[in-house]
């Protein structure tokens, strides 16, 4: 193989000549045409061709030594631009190797055009497909709801048919290797919240109501949210692309194939294991998150038995089950939301990141949708 | 077809190639020659060590020891702008094509020109388009290779890997899924290139008339010695070898379940 900085120097003044005598406009070329040097040829022979108006052009192809793919689709571009122009063009003296691959390409210069198109819609075209979209989204969500509630009562008939292993794994995935990051986040928002707190409450003397603040803050509403939001990051996202990569790899395709259905093989131990690891994680959220806030108040000053007091006081077991049950439907819908993303995957890689990030994302505006639900119907019920 | 090897310098030569997986050897102490222009075919069982070798060939793997020069330059220790500068005399080809998924056809073949040469936008898109044209893809520049079926997204990682027209180009399994006819096209698409340009091609394959129509020269490969156990023309190989393997492979003859299993 030659030093191809060197090829390219060598050719770059010398590749291409242009010459018009008599009726013709002639380009000459010498050397190697190839895709490192062929550029300068194609701009001087185009700017030259674009201001002639001579009817025949010839290329003299004697001297070439080399022609690659490129500097075939430079003589190509030529005939092209001859018929396009209703000129005369015939190209001499290319060696015969070279001329084998000139002629794999059509006489006529038009090459095959892909036809298929691709129809840009305009804004009401866009708003409609957008409705349209939506729609059928819920449509597959309900089906899927269906889907899922038909594989829970053929498991709750047999229940030795359900996948109990692969269920613990996932619960062991989802649930207690995400321990360490719900800790810390919880811890975090415990500690900011009561410094965010104690500053103004201080003004009014009343800063052990920070315990308060913290405390319900925790139970009935950050603990779960925030631990949905993370198991929706960390766990729903990991469904879908799972679930992705499977159907990409029609692994979906072999389980149908096989008379197995993919929604109770794949969705309901995902959708037991999160929402059974949903409690427990939301339950530690809020432990250490209340142990944030009591840690402030500790360094404050404030000693354990007026904390302990302030908080048997300001909570009870209402409001932590308020939190916890809302937490069973969060789990259910990241789990749900997950691998209905995942089943609706398309093809290719792309697909799966986008499925990962529908996932998330359908996951979030669910839960944040459902705690709005449910904070008007305990205040209706006065919870 | 004329003997390539006796009057052309090597343009690949490995010598005392070993390659592992952690501790696992899949090949051991092998050594052969490519010559510039030939049609060189990887042969061998499945699992024994093909395609690891295309993947150390083409500088993606490093080996346990021994040396892979392409063109004199060891692939194995070159680095930064001298690699990428190897790396742009070869092309290579993956079992499923390996085209960008969100890129079309037409953008996938224009990016190594968009990334490595000077050319005009207009040009690259007629060069892109007449890669495409090769390979039987003309009517499908603008489609996505989830678009395509899985032949011709092969058929457009071929365009994609001459878009540079590199004077070397690695095949892994070239024409596996292909129906006869697109495979037969594929194997004549070759040729040209070859005859035509002068490229060299690396070849892995199990096809055997593909072998047939195109191969100068084979290497047999297995995985139980972990060596080549056969080297040179395929019908001088078919005719002649002693060789058990050799000579099951191209007569397609299964190994007796008793011996597999001994192996295994």
């Amino acid at each position: 193989m030659a030093d191809p900085d060197q090829t390219q120097k060598s050719n770059s003044s010398e590749l291409c000549e242009i010459k018009e005598e008599g009726d013709a406009f002639h380009v000459e070329l010498h050397g190697d045409l190839s895709a490192k040097t062929v550029g300068d040829a194609w701009e001087k022979a185009f700017s030259a061709l674009e201001k002639s108006d001579k009817k025949k052009v010839l290329v003299d192809a004697k001297g070439v030594d080399y022609c690659d793919g490129s500097g075939v689709a430079f003589l190509f571009a030529l005939r092209m631009a001859c018929v396009k122009n209703d000129k005369e063009y015939a190209v001499e003296g290319l060696k015969e190797q070279f001329q084998t691959l000139f002629d794999q390409f059509p006489k006529d210069g038009k090459l095959d055009e892909d036809t298929s198109k691709r129809h840009s819609l305009n804004f009401v075209e866009r708003i409609g497909e957008g409705t349209y979209m939506v729609l059928k989204d819920w449509r597959a969500q309900i089906v899927f709801i269906g889907e899922m509630l038909y594989a829970t009562r053929f498991v709750i008939r047999h229940p030795r048919k359900f996948r109990w292993n692969d269920t613990l794994v996932i619960a062991e995935k989802a649930g207690i290797n995400a321990l360490p990051i719900v800790a810390m986040i919880g811890f975090l928002m415990g500690l900011i919240m009561a410094f965010q707190a104690v500053a103004p409450l201080k003004q009014f003397g009343v800063e052990i109501f920070v315990v308060n603040l913290v405390s319900l803050a925790m139970l009935r509403e950050l603990g779960p949210i925030m631990t949905a939001i993370m198991l929706a990051g960390r766990s729903g996202s990991a469904f879908a692309a799972e679930i992705g990569t499977m159907k990409v790899n029609e692994e979906i395709n072999a389980l149908v194939t096989m008379g197995i259905e993919p929604v109770p093989f794949l969705a309901l131990p995902r959708m037991l294991a999160a929402t059974c690891m949903m409690p427990v994680l939301t339950m530690y959220a809020n432990l250490v998150g209340i142990a944030g806030g009591m840690l402030v108040m500790l360094s404050l000053g404030h000693p354990w038995a007026e904390l302990y007091t302030q908080l048997t006081r300001s909570v009870g077991l209402h409001d932590v089950f308020a939190g916890l049950i809302k937490t069973f439907v969060f789990g259910t819908i990241v789990a749900s939301i997950g691998v209905l993303r995942g089943l609706q995957t398309a093809s290719g890689a792309t697909a799966v990141g986008e499925s990962a990030t529908r996932a998330v994302v359908s996951g979030i505006f669910l839960i944040v949708f459902t705690d709005a639900l449910f904070s008007i119907v305990f205040y209706v019920l006065d919870i | 077809m004329s003997d390539k090897s006796s009057n052309k310098k090597p343009l690949i030569e490995v010598r005392d190639f070993t390659a592992a997986y952690n501790d696992t050897v899949i090949l051991e102490n092998i050594s052969f020659d490519v010559y510039e222009g030939e049609v060189f075919i990887i042969l061998g069982s499945s699992g024994c060590g093909k395609s690891t070798l295309l993947k150390h060939l083409i500088g993606l793997y490093e080996p346990q020891s021994g040396t892979i020069s392409i063109d004199g330059k060891d692939i194995t220790k070159t680095k930064g702008e001298e690699r990428v500068e190897l790396l742009k005399e070869f092309g290579v080809t993956y079992q499923s094509g390996a085209l960008f998924g969100s890129m079309n056809l037409i953008e996938n073949v224009r990016l190594p020109m968009e990334e490595f040469t000077e050319l005009t936008p207009n040009a690259m898109d007629l060069i892109a388009k007449m890669k495409l044209h090769l390979v039987g893809l003309g009517k499908y520049y603008n489609h996505l290779p989830a678009e395509i079926s899985g032949g011709m997204q092969k058929r457009a990682g071929i365009a994609r890997a001459m878009a540079l027209d590199p004077a070397l180009l690695f095949l892994d399994e070239p024409s596996a899924g292909l129906d006869p006819i697109t495979s037969a096209e594929l194997d004549a698409l070759i040729l040209r290139l070859n005859k035509s340009l002068g490229i060299t091609f690396v070849m892995v394959t199990h096809e055997l008339p593909s072998i047939y129509a195109i191969a100068d020269r084979v290497i047999m490969l297995d995985g139980k010695t972990k060596s080549i156990v056969a080297e040179g023309k395929p019908e001088e190989l078919r005719d002649h070898s002693d060789n058990d393997l050799v000579k099951r492979f191209f007569n397609r003859e299964a190994e007796p379940i008793e011996s597999k299993n001994n192996h295994e």
